[in-house]
């Protein structure tokens, strides 16, 4: 089927003006009438769910953790893009939007990236109104740095903790409506069915994760902000607890998973140091301003950093990318680290890891310079490593970091699903094949605040109210059907843990479906992943029951869904005959080991229907047309 | 030395609380974690312990935690008496077993607050805090309707100030060290972080009455110059907050 984004036609700067004006809405005194069920409290959820509470709606909000303020959008460090120009350096509505569609590799929707470019300045404004403290200089004014992908400076940031202040502003708005009884909260809470009624999207079925009780919300909308996938890998910079359950409940109720192969891969992390490990720890993109990515020239060169002369050092980044050197982008970035460890001339435990070397740096501009850049970094580093980065070169290596892909949506974030809307990290709608730093806060609160209160109000003029009762078959239907899950779970009884199970998919994922793809690693992968799933659900052990807390019983669930979405995963990857953004296939490069995109034959975003967990998914194309950006090849030489 | 030293590991001995449910009488119970290196974290040593207590047939330890980056602020354990084990500046997860060794005995419990009830094992319901910002820990800008965000300026002097204080994570370790189970770092840290905004001036005065009354009803005590939730926090936290918390109070009563 030919997917259609509905996107407004005309000229693309009057897209959203002429859109909101053309949707219908909901009368004040109505609203109140109407219930919209807001799964997830990150930046997306919390902004949504209090924006909705404000304008009247009556909102349920539901968060796995014990508050909202604990989403994983706490966690983002560098920035928040937004086309202010207060620099005066050439910055526009315009430039974000062509940067983020470039950025991308041309793997987005127009449309959209336009919308969010246009109301990336209201989300500063109505930050800096909560009270989000961000950064200023001397005169008062905002302050701002630049970050990768970008000529001008647009990115506003609170020290190295702007994801946790924008998040805290989001929380706060929505426990202002909590307290006006606008929004009903339930944290730890879990989704793990959504409910629908004559095809519409109305209610979802949670687990207590207290109590153990299973039992349904119901509503005239739902709205999934649950946030990433990368969890997929077992190992990434992700909170332990993000998963893609609910995004799978949705698509195994129909809604449509699009471009599950764009995950992206961040260059700068904390190499991995043992098999116990359970977390990879970013270290901020910032780094590269002044840090040099370097390996030893021969192989098996065991001398320490310290004593290998210049001349038997490659920095191979500036070596293969002259003009952009150390600030290439992720992607970019990621792949070169990982071609240096595979020939063998990787550093540390494993020859996983390169070396991120500073002392140029320190030699050129002192260390307190380098401190006052980047102390927190510093100290974060030798926490978790017990090395002093001011003296020997930090090592680091790429770890999985963001989904691109997600749930589809069409221009007003609706997925296929009337009914049900998804927003920020967890549809697919911006950031194409890759997204650029500092874009996601941006893509969270747009959707939150500026776009689901206008977007939502055209579908609830247009549905019955009420449709759907806590009496009615389907919810007693999903009730039965979570609950038989969980029994079954919890009745394999057998030898394995879940986190052993967890870790055999994250290595096979990382290794065959990871940085680097082709043809024979991904049928592998496809071969060898339903043989996991078989066997996690023959010798699966999970101590307690279901009626108390439960953690080894709550991750069973999530990694039970990772072992179907990581086969949908590689099958998207092994169909996308071209390389893209993060997504590279080994097949599909130039002579220097560029990506090579096929405009031809992949200009579009796949999006995938459920048929069954042995069966093949059916696959939708939403074509993609480019008319304001020219389609170009990425170069950083 | 021992073998397990010389293997570069090492077993440790743990002594946790274990309770079933918050009216269940809880009790500590000893365990050994073993084949600990010095790069596991504190949480890592955990999981190592519970994936031997899964294989024996036994229930594993249950413990809050979820970005293990010292950011969501969902780590809440008291190790050896001290929250977050009494390294400066550090959650439980950014602690790692290079600061203990071979053959050490750890004590690890709960938060213990009257407003914090135990869930289960090392699990606290930490809801109270929440129930504080919803008094008032906000400005209430509707959405849509803020002014370009150049148009009011702000020192950078009051920016960085705003900015220490609204580095606090929420995660109780200043209630947990405090006699007496007080929460005013936490409430004085975000009362100062709006006070000290023009966009949050405004307010001030309900906010502080407000948020003063909800920690009184969420069952938290009050302060008596101990310090010892800055010496807790993991953002260090300054006690100056709570002082700028008094003196909004004071403010508000003669308004």
């Amino acid at each position: 089927m030919i997917l259609d984004g509905k996107s407004p036609t005309g000229p693309i700067e009057s897209t959203w003006d002429k859109h909101r004006f053309d949707m219908k809405l909901v009368n004040p005194a109505n609203k109140r009438k109407y219930k919209i069920l807001v799964v997830g409290t990150g930046l997306a959820g919390a902004s949504a769910a209090a924006s909705l509470g404000e304008l009247g709606y009556n909102v349920e909000a539901f968060c796995y953790q014990d508050s909202p303020r604990r989403a994983h959008s706490i966690a983002a460090q560098g920035g928040i893009n937004a086309a202010k120009n207060y620099p005066n350096d050439g910055d526009s509505i315009r430039r974000l939007f062509y940067d983020t569609v470039k950025g991308g590799d041309f793997r987005a929707r127009e449309a959209d990236v336009w919308r969010l470019a246009q109301v990336s300045n209201n989300i500063i404004d109505q930050c800096v109104a909560q009270g989000v403290p961000f950064a200023r200089d001397y005169a008062g004014y905002l302050d701002n740095r630049s970050f990768g992908g970008a000529q001008v400076s647009r990115t506003f940031y609170a020290r190295g903790q702007t994801g946790q202040q924008l998040l805290l502003g989001a929380y706060s708005a929505l426990s202002r409506q909590i307290k006006l009884g606008t929004v009903k909260l339930f944290p730890r809470t879990e989704m793990l069915d959504l409910v629908l009624v004559e095809g519409e999207a109305k209610g979802i079925t949670i687990r207590d994760l207290v109590t153990g009780e299973i039992r349904n919300h119901v509503g005239d909308a739902v709205v999934l902000c649950t946030g990433g996938y990368a969890n997929v890998f077992d190992l990434s910079t992700m909170a332990r607890g993000a998963s893609v359950s609910a995004n799978w409940v949705a698509y195994k109720k129909g809604a449509y998973f699009a471009n599950p192969c764009y995950t992206q891969i961040h260059p700068t992390c904390i190499p991995q140091s043992g098999d116990y490990q359970s977390k990879l720890t970013l270290m901020s993109e910032s780094l590269r301003n002044d840090g040099r990515c370097w390996v030893p020239k021969k192989h098996g060169d065991n001398r320490p950093p310290g004593e290998i002369p210049e001349e038997d050092r490659d920095y191979y980044l500036e070596r293969k990318y002259p003009s952009f050197g150390n600030l290439a982008p992720r992607d970019i970035a990621s792949r070169a680290a990982k071609e240096q460890c595979d020939d063998g001339r990787g550093v540390g435990p494993g020859g996983r890891g390169v070396y991120l070397d500073f002392a140029d740096a320190i030699g050129r501009l002192g260390e307190d310079v380098i401190r006052e850049r980047y102390g927190n970094l510093f100290e974060m580093y030798e926490l978790i490593t017990a090395e002093n980065g001011y003296k020997v070169p930090m090592r680091i290596y790429p770890a999985p970091h963001y989904a691109m892909g997600g749930l589809w949506v069409d221009y007003n974030l609706m997925s296929n699903l009337p009914g049900l809307f998804v927003l920020g990290e967890a549809n697919f709608s911006v950031h194409g094949a890759n997204r650029l730093g500092a874009s996601a806060l941006m893509q969270g609160l747009a959707d939150g605040y500026f776009v689901i209160p206008y977007t939502i109000a055209h579908y609830l003029a247009q549905t019955s109210l009420g449709m759907l009762k806590e009496d009615a078959p389907e919810c007693k239907a999903s009730v039965s059907e979570v609950n038989a899950r969980i029994d079954r779970l919890l009745s394999i009884k057998g030898e394995r843990t879940v986190a052993e199970f967890h870790r055999e998919l994250g290595s096979l994922m990382w290794n065959n479906v990871g940085m680097a793809r082709s043809e024979a690693t991904l049928t592998e992968a496809i071969e060898k992943i339903p043989a996991i799933r078989a066997q996690f659900w023959e010798n699966l052990r999970i101590p307690g029951n279901g009626a108390e807390i439960n953690q080894q019983l709550e991750n069973a669930g999530r990694v039970a869904d990772f072992l179907e979405f990581a086969e949908l995963f590689a099958r998207d990857a092994l169909h996308r005959k071209e390389s893209c953004g993060g997504h590279f296939r080994v097949e599909y490069q130039t002579e220097d080991g560029e990506a090579m995109r096929d405009d031809e034959n992949f200009c579009y975003s796949a999006a995938w229907g459920y048929r069954g967990v042995d069966q093949e998914p059916e696959m939708h194309k939403e074509p993609l047309k480019f008319e304001n950006v020219e389609l170009a090849v990425r170069s950083y030489k | 030395m021992s073998a397990n030293s010389e293997h570069g590991t090492m077993t440790l001995k743990l002594i946790v609380w274990r309770q079933k449910g918050p009216n269940e009488p809880g009790r500590f119970e000893t365990y050994l974690a073993k084949g600990i290196t010095e790069h596991h974290s504190f949480l890592e040593m955990l999981d190592v312990v519970n994936q031997d207590l899964i294989k024996e047939g036994k229930e594993p330890i249950v413990f809050d935690h979820d970005c293990r980056e010292g950011i969501c602020g969902t780590c809440s354990q008291v190790i050896n008496g001290l929250p977050h084990g009494g390294q400066v500046r550090t959650t439980v997860c950014q602690l790692h077993m290079r600061k203990f060794k071979d053959g050490d005995t750890i004590y690890i419990e709960p938060w213990k607050a009257k407003a914090f009830p135990v869930l289960k094992d090392l699990m606290v319901d930490r809801g109270a805090l929440d129930k504080v910002i919803q008094a008032g820990g906000y400005t209430s800008a509707r959405t849509g309707a803020a002014p370009d965000g150049n148009s009011i300026l702000i020192s950078k002097e009051s920016a960085d100030y705003a900015m220490d204080a609204a580095e606090c994570i929420g995660c109780g370790a200043c209630v947990a060290a405090c006699p007496n189970g007080a929460a005013m770092l936490f409430t004085g840290a975000k009362v100062s972080q709006l006070a000290a905004l023009p966009q949050g001036k405004v307010e001030a005065a309900e906010r502080v009455n407000s948020m003063l009354n909800a920690m009184k009803e969420c069952g938290f005590g009050n302060c008596t110059n101990h310090f010892e939730c800055q010496a807790a926090c993991p953002k260090g936290i300054d006690v100056k907050f709570i002082a700028r918390l008094n003196r909004e109070y004071l403010k508000a009563l003669v308004f």
